[in-house]
Parts: C-alpha cells; sequence; structure tokens
C-alpha cells in the first residue's frame, strides 16, 4: 500500500533538548534573515516531554544562548541549586566528601527535563514549528543516491501477527532536506545509520548506563529547597560503577535515583533492586519519611564521553544530543549539551540549507563548528573519568582526583572502553545476591513501580522487542546468565516461564518504559528495541 | 443534515489519577489531558455518518478552558468540520454543561447531538440525560448501534442489563455512546496539519447568556484504602474462628 508523504526542509525526530533546540534555532535563523524554513518535529510519545526522564540539574548555558529571555519566557526553571553534598555511603554511615568541581552547581538549576521540554515546545509551535507528538519515526527512508531522505511513521493499528486490523493505518512519509536524529541515549534510527554511514569506525563504542528514578512528595519538614545529594559507594561493591542523586526541588517534591554502570558483570544484579535498597539508607530514609512516591520511571544513559563520540553527519542527515553521546557523565548532566548540540547542528542546517535543498549534503560544518564550541572543551576534560571506574571504586576515586586536580582533564592519555554487553560473567562464577523484600512504603515491588509510569501500548500490535533468534533467550540468557532480563528490565517485561515446552521467554511488552537497555545488554545482542505503535510507552507527568 | 459533537478535555486514561495533598481534588498540573474516550467514540460516530451522508455537516462542541482547544483539534482532525469553544475557569459541572450545550443547540439547530455517555474522570453520566430533557428532546442513552432511518427518524441499539434494546428516536434527538458503539480512527498526520486550518469560534458564557457556576461544592478527594495484604489460614476451623471473632461475619 502506497504512502502518502508531506515535504519538509528538516524533520527533526525526537521531541527532547536536542531535537526542540535544533527546531527553535532554525525558525529563529529564518526569522531573523526574513526567509522561510519548514521544520517538524516527530515524537514517539503521546504528548511532548511524556517520554523524558532525568534528573535534573540543568546547566541554563544553552538555554540561555537560545532565548536569553528564558526568564520572563515563564521557563519552568524554578529552584535555583544550593547546598551541595557528596556522600560516600557504607551500609550504615555516610562521610561527607568534597565535592568533585565538576560537580559544583552554583548558577543551576533544579527541575523537571520533561516539563522544560513541554515548555520548549510550546516556543517551537509560537514559531510555526510542526511539532508531532504520538508519531514514532520507524523507518529511515534513503533516495537513489543512499542519502537518507527522511523517515516514515510507524503503521498504526497492525495486529500481533503483522497483519492489518480493523483500524488500520498506514505511516505516512516525511521527506527532508535534511534530517536530524534526536533520538536520545540510544536511537533506534540512529542505530541504524550508524552501521549504515559506519560513523562509529574511528570512535571508542558507546558505553551506558541505566538510571532508575522515583518522584517523592515529602514532608515539608525534611524538605531543603535547592538540596543536591550525590553518593557513592554502597549498595554497589566497590567494582560496579554506580551512585545516586537526590535533588529537592519545586513545592516538596524529591527527584531520586540510581545509576548502574551496564558493565555490570554479575548476571544477578538487578538495577531496580540495588535502588530500593539504596533507599534504605539512613540518609535517604530520613527524607523520604513520611512522604509518598508519586512516579517511577527508568532511562539509559550514554556514559562513553569524549572518546566515544561518533562521526556526526552524513549524506542527509546528522545526529544530535544524546544519541550521538554529548553526555558529561562526572557532571551527570546531558541537557546543556543536548541543546547546545542542537542549535549548532541548526546553525550548520541553516548556513548551508540552499546547498542542501538541490542536493542531499552531508553537513560536515557541523563537527568543525562543534568543535570550536565549549561543548566539545568540556567533554574532552573529563574523558578519563568513567572509564578508571574499571579498576574498582577507591582507585578511580583517586585516579578522578588526581586526573582532575593535577592534569585539570588534560592528561596525555585517554582511556578506551568496551562495550557493555561483553563485560558478563556466567551465572556459574557468580553469586546470587539476596535483596531484601519491599515493605510497600519506603521500597516496593516492580510491578507496582511500573504503574506509576502509566506506560501502556495498544493492545494486540506486534512485540516491539524484536529478538533476532527466538531460541537464544532459552538456550543462553537463560542457561548462561540465569536468565538475566528478568533483572536488568526495569519494567518486569521479561519474564521466564516453564511450560509443556520446557523454559520459555515471555515478552510483556505493554510495560516497556523505553529505557534500551535491553537493546544494549544482551548478551548476544540479540534483542532489538523498534519503535511500537506511535503514542505508547510512558507517560511522565514531571520526570 | 447537522450534528452536534460534544467533547471534554479529561484526565488522560493511561495516567494514575492521585488526589492532591491537600484533599482539595485531583492533582492536574503536568498531568497528560486528553478527548473523553466516550467522547471519542461519539465523534466516530458522527464522522461515519457524515461519511456515509455527504451532505452532513459535523461540529464539535467543547465547554472549559482554553486548552480545549486541542481536544476540538483532536475532534476536527479525525474529521469534525469545525469547532466551537465555550471558555470558562469555572470547574464546570454537568448542570452548567448542558445549559451550555442547549444554548449552543439553539444557536446551531443540529438534528443530533451525540455525547459521551460519561466522562472518565467525573464518571457523572449526566449531561447527556440533562440536555434532552432542556431540550425537551428524545434521548438514546448507552449507544451500542446507530441507524438513520430516513430523514426523521433515527435508530439507537442500548445496553441494558440483560441485552439489547432498540428504540427508533424522532429526531431532534440526542444520543450517548457507550464502549462498544464503534472503535475510533487513528489520527493521520497530514489531518492534524489540515486540522489547524478549520474554523473554531470561542464564545464566552456571557455572551450565550448562560451561567456556569458551580452548585454542588466538593468538600474533599482522598485515595481509596489500602487494601490490606490477606494471611494464610492453617485449617478450617481457624478459617470459622476468624470469620465470627476478627472478621465478626458469621
Ligand atoms: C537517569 C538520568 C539522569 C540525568 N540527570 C541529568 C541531570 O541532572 N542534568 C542534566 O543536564 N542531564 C541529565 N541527564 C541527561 C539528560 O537527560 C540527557 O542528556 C538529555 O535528555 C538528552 O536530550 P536528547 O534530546 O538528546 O534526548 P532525550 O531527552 O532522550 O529525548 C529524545 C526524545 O526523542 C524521542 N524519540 C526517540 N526515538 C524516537 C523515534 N524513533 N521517533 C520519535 N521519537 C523518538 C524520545 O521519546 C524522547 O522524547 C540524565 C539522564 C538520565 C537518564
Ligand atoms: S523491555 Fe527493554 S526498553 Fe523496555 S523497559 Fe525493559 S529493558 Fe527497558
Amino acid at each position: 500500500m502506497e504512502r502518502e508523504s508531506m515535504e519538509f526542509d528538516v524533520v527533526i525526530v525526537g521531541g527532547g533538548p536536542s531535537g526542540l533546540a535544533a527546531a527553535i534555532r532554525l525558525k529563529q535563523l529564518a526569522a531573523a534573515s526574513n526567509s522561510d524554513v519548514s521544520v517538524c518535529v516527530l515524537e514517539k510519545a503521546s504528548e511532548i516531554g511524556g517520554h523524558i526522564l532525568s534528573g535534573a540539574v540543568i546547566e541554563p548555558r544553552a538555554l540561555e544562548e537560545l532565548f536569553p529571555d528564558w526568564k520572563d519566557r515563564g521557563a519552568p526553571l524554578k529552584t535555583p541549586a544550593a547546598d551541595d553534598r557528596f556522600l560516600l555511603l557504607s551500609e550504615k554511615r555516610s562521610f561527607r566528601l568534597p565535592t568533585p568541581p565538576q560537580m559544583h552547581n552554583k548558577g543551576n538549576y533544579i527541575a523537571s527535563l520533561g516539563n522544560v521540554c513541554r515548555w520548549l515546545a510550546e516556543q517551537a509551535e509560537e514559531l510555526e514549528v510542526e511539532v508531532y507528538p504520538g508519531f514514532a519515526a520507524a523507518e529511515v527512508l534513503y533516495d537513489e543516491s543512499g542519502a537518507v531522505k527522511g523517515v516514515a511513521t510507524g503503521d498504526m493499528g497492525l495486529t500481533a501477527d503483522g497483519t492489518q486490523g480493523p483500524s488500520f493505518e498506514r505511516g505516512i512519509e516525511l521527506h527532508a532536506h535534511q534530517t536530524i536524529f534526536a533520538e536520545g541515549c540510544r536511537g533506534s534510527l540512529t542505530k541504524e545509520v550508524s552501521e549504515r554511514f559506519e560513523l562509529r569506525v574511528d570512535a571508542e563504542p558507546q558505553v551506558y548506563g541505566i538510571g532508575i528514578k522515583e518522584l517523592w512528595e515529602i514532608d515539608s519538614a525534611n524538605f531543603v529547597s535547592g538540596q543536591i545529594t550525590h553518593t557513592a559507594g554502597w549498595p554497589m561493591k566497590s567494582d560496579t560503577y554506580g551512585g545516586s542523586w537526590m535533588y529537592h526541588f519545586e513545592d516538596n517534591l524529591v527527584s531520586i535515583g540510581f545509576v548502574v554502570g551496564l558493565n555490570y558483570s554479575n548476571p544477578f544484579l538487578s538495577p531496580f533492586e540495588e535502588m530500593q535498597r539504596f533507599k534504605t539508607h539512613p540518609v535517604i530514609r530520613d527524607v523520604l519519611k513520611g512522604g509518598r512516591r508519586i512516579s517511577y520511571g527508568a532511562r539509559a544513559i550514554s556514559a562513553g564521553g569524549f572518546q566515544s563520540i561518533p562521526k556526526l553527519a552524513f549524506p542527509g542527515g546528522m545526529l544530535v544530543g544524546d544519541t550521538a553521546g554529548f553526555l558529561n557523565l562526572p557532571k551527570i548532566k546531558g541537557s546543556h549539551t543536548a541543546m547546545k548540540s542542537g542549535i549548532t547542528a541548526a546553525e550548520s542546517v541553516y548556513s548551508s540549507l540552499e546547498d542542501c535543498r538541490t542536493k542531499k549534503k552531508e553537513v560536515t560544518d557541523y563537527g568543525n563548528n562543534l568543535k570550536k564550541t565549549w561543548l566539545w572543551e568540556e567533554l574532552y576534560r573529563v574523558r578519563n573519568i568513567k572509564p578508571a571506574f574499571h579498576w574498582g571504586l577507591f582507585p578511580a576515586m583517586l585516579y578522578s582526583a588526581v586526573d582532575t586536580y593535577l592534569f585539570r582533564g588534560k592528561a596525555p592519555w585517554t582511556f578506551k572502553h568496551r562495550p557493555d554487553h561483553t563485560s558478563l560473567k556466567l551465572a556459574a562464577d557468580c553469586k546470587p545476591i539476596d535483596y531484601p523484600k519491599p515493605d510497600g512504603v519506603l521500597t516496593f515491588d516492580k510491578l507496582s513501580s511500573v504503574f506509576l509510569s502509566n506506560t501502556n501500548h495498544q493492545e494486540g500490535q506486534p512485540v516491539h522487542l524484536t529478538l533476532k533468534d527466538s531460541t537464544v533467550p532459552a538456550r543462553v540468557n537463560h542457561q548462561l546468565y540465569a536468565g538475566l532480563e528478568e533483572r536488568y528490565c526495569p519494567a518486569g517485561v521479561y519474564e521466564y516461564v516453564q511450560d509443556d515446552d520446557g523454559t520459555r521467554l515471555q515478552i510483556n511488552a505493554q510495560n516497556c518504559v523505553h529505557c534500551k537497555t535491553c537493546d544494549i545488554k544482551d548478551p548476544t545482542q540479540n534483542i532489538h528495541w523498534v519503535t511500537p505503535e506511535g503514542g505508547g510507552g510512558p507517560n511522565y507527568p514531571n520526570m | 443534515m447537522k450534528i452536534l459533537v460534544a467533547v471534554k478535555r479529561a484526565i488522560d486514561y493511561n495516567v494514575k489519577a492521585r488526589p492532591k495533598s491537600d484533599g482539595s481534588g485531583v492533582e492536574l498540573a503536568n498531568v497528560k489531558m486528553s478527548m473523553n474516550p466516550f467522547d471519542e467514540i461519539a465523534v466516530e460516530e458522527a464522522i461515519r455518518i457524515q461519511e456515509a451522508e455527504a451532505t452532513t455537516e459535523t461540529v464539535a462542541v467543547s465547554i472549559g478552558v482554553k486548552q480545549c482547544q486541542e481536544t476540538l483539534r483532536t475532534a476536527m482532525a479525525m474529521g469534525v468540520d469545525r469547532g466551537i469553544l465555550v471558555e470558562t475557569e469555572e470547574d464546570v459541572q454537568p448542570l452548567a454543561v448542558a445549559q451550555a450545550l442547549k444554548a449552543i443547540v439553539d444557536k446551531e439547530q443540529p438534528d443530533l447531538v451525540l455525547l459521551g455517555k460519561q466522562a472518565i474522570d467525573d464518571d457523572s453520566n449526566q449531561v447527556g440525560q440533562m440536555l434532552s430533557a432542556l431540550l425537551g428532546w428524545s434521548q438514546g442513552t448507552f449507544a451500542c448501534g446507530v441507524e438513520l432511518k430516513g430523514n426523521s427518524l433515527v435508530s439507537v441499539r442500548r445496553e441494558v442489563d440483560g441485552g439489547i434494546q432498540t428504540l427508533d428516536l424522532k429526531m431532534p434527538a440526542v444520543i450517548t455512546s457507550d464502549l462498544r458503539l464503534n472503535e475510533p480512527r487513528y489520527v493521520k498526520l497530514p489531518n492534524i496539519m489540515k486540522a489547524k486550518k478549520k474554523q473554531l469560534d470561542t464564545f464566552t458564557p456571557d455572551e450565550l447568556g448562560v451561567d456556569l457556576a458551580s452548585r454542588i461544592k466538593v468538600l474533599t478527594v482522598s485515595e481509596p484504602p489500602v487494601r490490606e495484604g490477606g494471611v494464610k489460614v492453617e485449617d478450617v476451623n481457624q478459617l470459622i474462628d476468624k470469620l465470627r471473632n476478627q472478621a465478626k461475619v458469621i
């Protein structure tokens, strides 16, 4: 069945900070030179912000460049960062360490990045950007020369076996002179173009963490507006990269979360359970006491930094934001770099728009321009910090200190990464981990947690967690790694069940919160995450 | 033929509603809102009638805050011809909605008014019935089938306890949709763009001469009590003992 098509100058895949910043800058440039550029943003969430999950302490540097008057425009950055603590935890105690310089937050704000995106989308719409939430870009389209010529939205109303249901609606082709991929960490279409255009050949592999987040409304007696706490240490063993954040903001809200490096080796580890256990530490428990949990979610985070940045432009398209890996890990911040890369991409496209309109062009200027910005400098300086954690927590902290204070990030070497899925040990060589039972007040089970993510997928559609080989889960993952996907998935999507034919992997796809961890950590890279029907997935209110 | 469909902006059905911490209402800040699912079914039915009878005009009406425009745009992207917003910051209750709709009906003179049987936020299930009373029109509520019979009759199949009842209503009439009336279509991307250009008129309650003030006061909104976990009993004797002495039901 033929697809309808629509034409734009620029199509942007993903309505996060990077995509929206790019859209806004394009329109601003056109307005300044009294010309026109047509821009469309596709977002798979049912509304802008619905799939955004972040800390978030936000550095307003890039926002300032986009809208010098962001305060007057009512940007939802209301809580200035205040008291800043870095704690090393043992099971019962905590030790305050000097806050590493990258973690200083003076001038920053604590906010919900989802709400910032909602606000950015309003600004974009005022500038006449076409913003389309509820539509996933499911397919990359190429022209006869092999260049990207746009994307297609997914078909709606397919049944589980891929045939057309009663309300079937064919997807739409969006053709563009440039397609900007702004899908966030581990973008599904980015994965395809990265292979096709060999964007990663000169880069180190990307490495990731998974962040589990809860939003709490706490007793006002425990609330310290603007307080920022980061912790390292317990409950992580010193050989696993992990740490937490806790931010007090707005009216008695606390954003609390735990990040586990996905290069962990013990298949029995459960990031979800680590987060639950972490909350029982006195430092945290006392703050949450008397409060109620109002939201839950999870999202992968790109941690490779500088050495993992791929080639950024290719014929007809480019990568911006976290899908290109512009996250500053020691700072755990990526929203400012995401926006900065979006702005720079927009400026680079705009200055060669005439060329782009005649031929699908590779905007090489983008990479060159980005190298001249503060973003590049910032990521270069911190490039050695995360890899050092391969050595374990204490040597790494020592190294971080030396690297940061002594060399100020300019050490004459750069560490290498290895892909996260290769770091697993066999279950037989590891000890199972005995996690405490949830109490339903401070700690919870997975299902009641997923419930708070408001996730949903239209029933009866094809499963969007696809397996290259359907025998691998039982044969490899279950046999060798004790069915690790049951534990790393923060939403209880994967479940091994016993039936007459033996052990079988059941995939409860409707629970998926689009964190992308399975796509990253599956030991044989057998799981391939594709976009479900548009509008499916979590409905985060203010994460 | 002209059809008016009423659409409400309500908390999205995927969102787990949560009372505000002071109990004054349901938390709506940053919560996803969308068209009440029963209204979506009513919209779909109106468009299907229009598709079968090309001369039909369809108009969507919403009563509420400015953002209800988005709900009207969704109806227009589905296929409705134009939209009317009665804009108010007031927390509108069923009678007020019915009165505002009556004022629009007086203006527009439709042959049919389609509504959802109820909104999933307050579950009142009153507006359609009240509107029919205010207008003195026939009503077919909980419709699971709608069929036009010539220019003056519409046949409505209703879901009632124990079966299906079929009514022939004289037009003009009010019909409220039940879940199984139809399956609403997906909105197509190009139609969203087209919907932005369709006509949308806004009225204030004053302009329509209606008073939307609340007549019911909400005292408090709270979460249902948490269910306590069950216990396992050892044997029948213990069960009887617990039923008698602890639960006091026998
Ligand atoms: C746990 C955690 C904590 C963090 N804490 C902080 C912090 O405190 N401060 C900070 O500055 N940064 C923080 N970050 C990083 C920050 O959130 C990211 O760097 C930032 O969100 C990246 O922006 P982006 O636009 O690249 O991608 P995203 O914000 O991920 O947005 C991508 C958007 O694209 C959509 N999308 C993806 N694929 C498709 C598709 N195929 N079709 C349609 N839509 C699609 C997604 O639904 C999403 O809405 C944190 C991240 C995590 C995970
Ligand atoms: S199925 Fe994969 S992407 Fe979805 S929640 Fe689980 S790990 Fe994350």
